[in-house]
């Protein structure tokens, strides 16, 4: 609105001004509005509401590292030469000066120390890498210890699965690209695992790598797949990934107004958008420091990859450890001559069968257990794991086996360090692999039925307080604090399973019905999962706890002389509950009625 | 004609002229052949002062006459340069039975002791001598030392000399900040489960280059920040699981917790 | 006092606690009931306007180191030599620009999160808010339309009333693929042929120190030494790396007496043996020998050959011994190879035999 008064002085000037309005979608938000329609869904996502658990952001720190890796990597594609020509080096290295070595080995020296901050973005680069699988592990396993991969998250579990092996690939093609002492003793072993491929293998390792081992085309087809194949899929299946989490909304943990029909938590606008995208910056940051402070691949001090020369302590990166491990404890006379053809079974199967194998098994599990349970529901709220007790088992069984054979990679390091014997601890990595996971399973599984049962324990009995209380007889009583409901409900909310039951084999003709095969075999496998259950503390349960009776009055007296000034439980008799719990019988006053039976 | 020309025929001209070459050869040989890598010998008294101590630290073991027994191989021919390393790095006198004898700070002898003990060692049977400054000095050709450890010691105590294991508890041991002697010496002498690498197989300045190299490691540059003991990947998995893990989570569990 | 249920109304068959033990139907549901959010508490940042000061205070000192970290990244950048070294407690002589570099890109990227999650938790809501769920599976409804969308486009195209184009269509869907694939795996290649089973070596080739590429005579070689070896020509050899990778070998000299298979005897040349250096296992060169145990350990998985006895596998899990090389002396007194290996060298695989 315009001033049309006449000027009355500098401080009339102002006195009509109207303020503008509120921004109601104009500018550059409206043009983008205009042209794309984004205002609703921005609007949609932006009140979006996430669920706060520090266990939440594993799978943030993966996506960050990926976004890190994407970007430094960019930086070194712009200085790595991805080829195996042989040129004599002349740059500001001392140690390898006039040193015949590939363009690759030259670019990433070139890198470290002829281009300015080239050694801070490589490092970045690879601790990154690091990071991004060892966030993908945990992430992982924080899935599957919380169930997190039922109904509907099958899907997003399998490509989780997939991205997981993918990740560790884009690593080691990444790791050997720099074409080092190190890394190329490890693909002069990858091209001994394609050469034990039964029939093709060594057609297998000579398409691969266009002929005998090194060759000049193996570099660049690394680089191709390190740079464009393996991202272009990772970053594929990653927003599938993300999408997928964004359409089933992300799962909770149970808690008080937590329910299988809602999220709880912050919305994106803005508390997420500070919290995640100030942790981007956490995790980069942390990532950066390492890098400034902690070397990692000094690929100047390997050398560059001659087949002659080797190191001890040969280990591949972090990820590949149990590939390794598995290599060496697999025993070698598992080698087998048959109708004059080699079949190589001792470097096959920990090189090319173990990691399909695990990732496999793992990438089926949830139909394996939705299979046993029969359970059709959505799923969104998380299991405590000990409410799940033989999942639990299970996963700390398939880990315990991989920690072995990831351990058994570096038992040449172990062996100076500790001052032991290689072949003792090769030795013990052998029958602890085949010990250790069984035992692991029954061990875990026995510990969360105990932890199941101290819940319970929990809330029938509250939490000892340790004032006692004397009773004029002279008993003495511990004071417990029954749990206030709001920690209660977590402890109580689980559905314990229980096994399937079998219908007959035969039906009442006495013919054998089709599939009761699989479905005995089903109602077994079920049994082994829920045998043990132990079910939550119903209403009716604590109710009974508190009515043990027999020093019941007494208490009450006690109860009556001690007042008010304290608010517990006595174990093994009457209690006064908070008044606001849901189950405070109303009707209980503080009268003292010396003869219990007499019905009121 | 002058008069040594006139002299040409002579029968004592043939026998001048050899001599002339003789002398000739001789001395420009000695001139530009390469030194033998050898410090300077020692006097009888020294071997006498190192047969007094040998037999009183080492012929319990060694044999009374270096011959051996059943605890400890024979001396013959292992030179002063083995009994140098040896007694120089604190590894003998054995500390203690053990599948390998490990260095030590603590040296039992002073140098001049040591010294007399190689004299004596050395005067059993020919060895190895310890070798001379100019080879052990370490100011050879860092590169060619780099290509050379590479392919000849590498295997066994890592890439960069941190260490490495050997079979059955036996290890190759770090070689950091040791003398260019003791290094020498070790090449040439082949201690333990070591091979021996004659100066047939790395002559006196290939060892010198050696030397160089792990000279330049001492210096302990490491541009990319701590160096996590050199040992590869499996310090680096440590150290992201422990301490980048670690930070990581710590910042999550500070995120999702509640402020005062 | 009359009993009454858990809500104060009609009790029903509600057990009135005081009752002692009497049988009844308990009123008590079955399970428990989700209580709801717990009430929330307040932040110091919620009541007490310092408290919120000191919270921005906080914040805003955090952006400000992240932009010093920023500036000093910069100004090192261009002012700090590559190859300075300066000595770091706990790194040794570290690369200053290296260090310096990383250490304020770190802190200017880590300030910038610290203080924005800081920012969220103090000042921001943090009021739990519900979002309700809706199943996932679509309406009937819907999944019955998207249904009829595709029968009656499937429909409206005849596809099932024209079995012609169905087949070929099929057909031609089916065979597209195929240069795609053909295009990729067509050209791979060369084939092995008998590659994996030949080497560099022949006859007469003199055995040369890798990597100086010098000739070895016998007497050079003496007890306890071990030399890394290659063929004579082989780094004139347009393949010189390929080549190298299945002509390495290794050369050691035992005692005659300790060698125990008269064949080893007999290919070696007065206790000088030459055996393949490359690992029969996976590949790894195979370096290193124990002199006095006459062991040879691989670094890579810890195969373990015995020397003395041929070679063979004596822990870890490789199979196969490491193949020898016959060797001789010629005339000057070099080591030759007496003939080329007798078998293929390196890791296994199917056609071996």
């Amino acid at each position: 609105m315009s001033n049309t008064a006449t000027p009355k002085g500098a401080t009339g000037l102002r006195a009509k001004d109207v303020k503008p309005e509120p921004a109601k979608g104009g500018g550059l938000a409206g043009w983008v509005d205009d042209r794309t329609g984004a205002a609703k869904p921005v609007s949609y996502l932006l009140k979006k509401v996430f669920p706060d658990h520090w266990s939440f952001m594993l799978g943030e720190i993966a996506m960050f590292s990926l976004v890190i890796l994407l970007l430094t990597g960019t930086f070194l594609t712009f200085w790595f030469v991805p080829s195996a020509g042989q040129v004599i080096y002349n740059g500001s290295y001392v140690p390898l000066k006039g040193i015949a070595m590939s363009e690759a080995f030259r670019s990433t020296i070139d890198i470290s120390f002829d281009v300015r901050g080239g050694l801070i973005m490589r490092q970045i680069h690879h601790w990154a890498a690091l990071m991004f699988t060892v966030s993908i592990t945990v992430h992982m396993f924080r899935v599957f210890f919380t169930g997190a991969f039922r109904k509907p998250r099958e899907i997003n579990w399998v490509i989780g699965t997939i991205l997981s092996l993918l990740a560790i690939n884009e690593g080691f093609t990444g790791y050997s690209l720099p074409d080092d002492l190190l890394s190329g003793t490890g693909l002069r072993a990858a091209e001994g695992f394609m050469q034990s491929v039964p029939v093709v293998g060594s057609y297998l390792a000579y398409f691969i790598f266009g002929g005998a081992f090194p060759g000049e085309a193996i570099i660049p087809r690394l680089y191709t797949t390190h740079v464009l194949l393996l991202p272009a899929l990772i970053v594929g299946l990653f927003t599938a990934h993300i999408v997928l989490v964004a359409v089933h909304k992300h799962t909770q943990y149970p808690g008080p107004g937590k329910t299988n029909d809602n999220v709880v938590g912050y919305p994106m606008m803005p508390v997420y958008m500070a919290k995640a995208g100030g942790f981007f910056f956490i995790v980069f940051g942390i990532t950066t420091l390492m890098a400034a402070l902690v070397t990692i691949n000094p690929i100047w001090l390997y050398g560059p990859y001659d087949p002659s020369p080797v190191t001890a302590g040969s280990q591949p990166d972090w990820y590949m450890g149990f590939a390794d491990g598995a290599l060496r404890l697999f025993p070698g006379f598992f080698e087998f001559h048959v109708f004059g053809f080699t079949l190589s079974l001792n470097v096959f199967i920990p090189s090319l069968v173990v990691m399909p194998l695990l990732y496999g098994i793992a990438g089926a599990y949830p139909f394996i257990e939705s299979w046993v349970t029969g359970d059709k529901r959505e799923h969104h709220l998380l299991d405590r794991p000990r409410n799940a007790p033989t999942r639990t088992g299970l996963g700390v069984m398939a880990i315990s086996f991989y920690l072995i054979l990831f351990f058994a990679a570096g038992n040449d390091l172990m062996a100076i360090k500790l001052g032991l014997s290689i072949n003792d601890i090769t030795r013990a990595f052998q029958i602890l692999l085949i010990v250790v996971p069984p035992v692991a399973y029954w061990v875990t599984k026995r510990i969360c039925l105990s932890l199941q049962r101290h819940d319970r324990d929990l809330v029938l009995h509250g939490r000892e307080t340790g004032r006692i209380v004397r009773t004029a007889e002279g008993a003495f009583f511990e004071v417990h604090q029954p749990l206030p409901e709001h920690q209660r409900w977590a402890l109580v909310q689980h559905e314990s399973e229980k096994p399937l039951e079998l219908t007959a084999a035969v039906d009442a003709n006495g013919v054998r019905r089709p599939g009761a095969f699989m479905e005995r075999l089903r109602g077994k496998v079920s049994s082994f999962y829920f045998t043990d259950s132990i079910d939550p503390v119903t209403p009716a349960e604590l109710a009974a706890a508190h009515h043990d009776g027999s020093a019941h009055e007494a208490i009450e007296a006690a109860q009556d002389d001690v007042g008010q000034g304290w608010v517990g439980q006595l174990h093994g008799g009457a209690e006064e509950l908070p008044e606001t719990d849901a189950y405070t019988p109303h009707e209980h006053e503080h009268e003292v009625d010396p003869d219990p039976t007499t019905a009121r | 004609m002058n008069a040594l020309a006139a002299r040409r025929r002579h029968p004592a001209a043939i026998l001048l002229l050899l001599l002339l070459g003789l002398v000739t050869t001789g001395g420009l040989y000695s001139l530009l052949a390469p030194k033998p890598a050898q410090a300077a010998t020692a006097t009888a008294d020294d071997v006498n002062a190192g047969k007094m101590l040998f037999l009183a630290n080492c012929a319990t073991c060694h044999g009374l006459h270096a011959e051996g027994s059943k605890d400890a191989p024979s001396l013959a021919g292992v030179g002063a340069a083995a009994v140098d390393f040896q007694v120089g790095t604190g590894r003998m006198p054995l500390a203690g039975p053990g599948v390998q004898a490990a260095s030590s700070t603590k040296i039992k002898f002073t140098d001049v002791q040591i010294a007399s003990l190689a004299a004596y060692v050395a005067s059993l049977s020919p060895g190895p001598a310890i070798p001379d400054d100019q080879y052990t000095k370490g100011d050879g050709n860092i590169a060619h030392g780099n290509e050379l450890f590479k392919v000849n010691c590498a295997m066994c105590h890592n890439f960069a000399g941190s260490g490495g294991a050997l079979t059955r508890g036996k290890y190759a041991p770090s070689l950091r900040n040791v003398t260019g002697t003791h290094i020498y010496e070790a090449m040439v002498s082949g201690p333990q489960s070591m091979p021996v690498f004659n100066d047939a197989n790395l002559s006196p300045t290939d060892k010198n280059d050696i030397i160089s190299y792990l000279h330049e490691l001492d210096k302990n540059k490491n541009p990319g920040g701590m160096n996590l003991g050199n040992l590869g990947p499996v310090s680096e998995g440590m150290f992201i699981w422990v301490f980048g893990l670690g930070l990581m989570v710590g910042a999550a569990v500070w995120l999702g917790a509640k402020a005062a | 006092m009359e009993p009454t249920g858990a809500d104060g109304g009609d009790p029903g068959t509600a057990l009135g606690l005081d009752q002692g033990h009497t049988e009844g139907g308990g009123g008590l549901p079955e399970r428990f009931a989700n209580p709801g959010l717990p009430p929330h508490v307040s932040r110091s940042a919620d009541l007490d306007e310092h408290a919120a000061h000191r919270a921005e205070r906080q914040v805003a000192a955090l952006f400000g180191i992240s932009m010093v970290a920023t500036v000093i990244f910069l100004v090192a950048y261009f002012a700090i030599d590559q190859n300075t070294y300066r000595f770091v407690p706990g790194i040794g002589q570290a690369n200053l620009s290296n260090v310096v570099l990383g250490v304020s890109l770190g802190l200017s990227l880590l300030c910038i999160g610290l203080g924005a999650v800081h920012w969220a938790k103090t000042l921001m809501p943090d009021n739990e808010v519900t979002e309700a769920r809706h199943p996932q599976r679509s309406s009937d409804d819907a999944r019955a339309e998207a249904v009829e969308t595709i029968m009656a486009g499937g429909d409206a195209s005849q596809l099932a009333r024209r079995p012609l184009i169905k087949y070929t269509l099929g057909g031609a869907l089916g065979l597209f693929a195929l240069p795609l694939g053909l295009q990729l795996a067509g050209s791979l290649g060369p084939l092995p042929h008998a590659d994996l089973s030949t080497t560099f070596w022949r006859k007469g080739m003199r055995l040369v120190r890798d990597p100086e590429l010098t000739p070895i005579k016998a007497s050079d070689v003496t007890i306890g030494s071990v030399f890394h070896i290659m063929p004579e020509g082989i780094d004139k050899s347009h393949d010189f790396l390929e080549e190298k990778g299945k002509a390495a070998v290794l050369l050691m000299r035992l005692n005659p007496d300790d060698i125990k298979i008269a064949k080893e005897r007999d290919w070696g040349h007065d206790g000088i043996v030459a055996y393949s250096k490359i690992c029969t296992h996976v590949g790894c060169p195979v370096g290193l020998y124990e002199q006095q145990t006459h062991h040879l350990l691989c670094p890579c998985h810890q195969s373990t050959f015995d020397v003395t006895e041929d070679c063979k596998v004596i822990f870890g899990p490789a199979h196969r011994p490491l193949p020898q090389l016959k060797i001789t002396v010629d005339a000057e007194g070099y080591l030759v190879a007496d003939s080329a290996f007798r078998e293929a060298v390196g890791p296994s695989f199917w056609e071996r035999g």
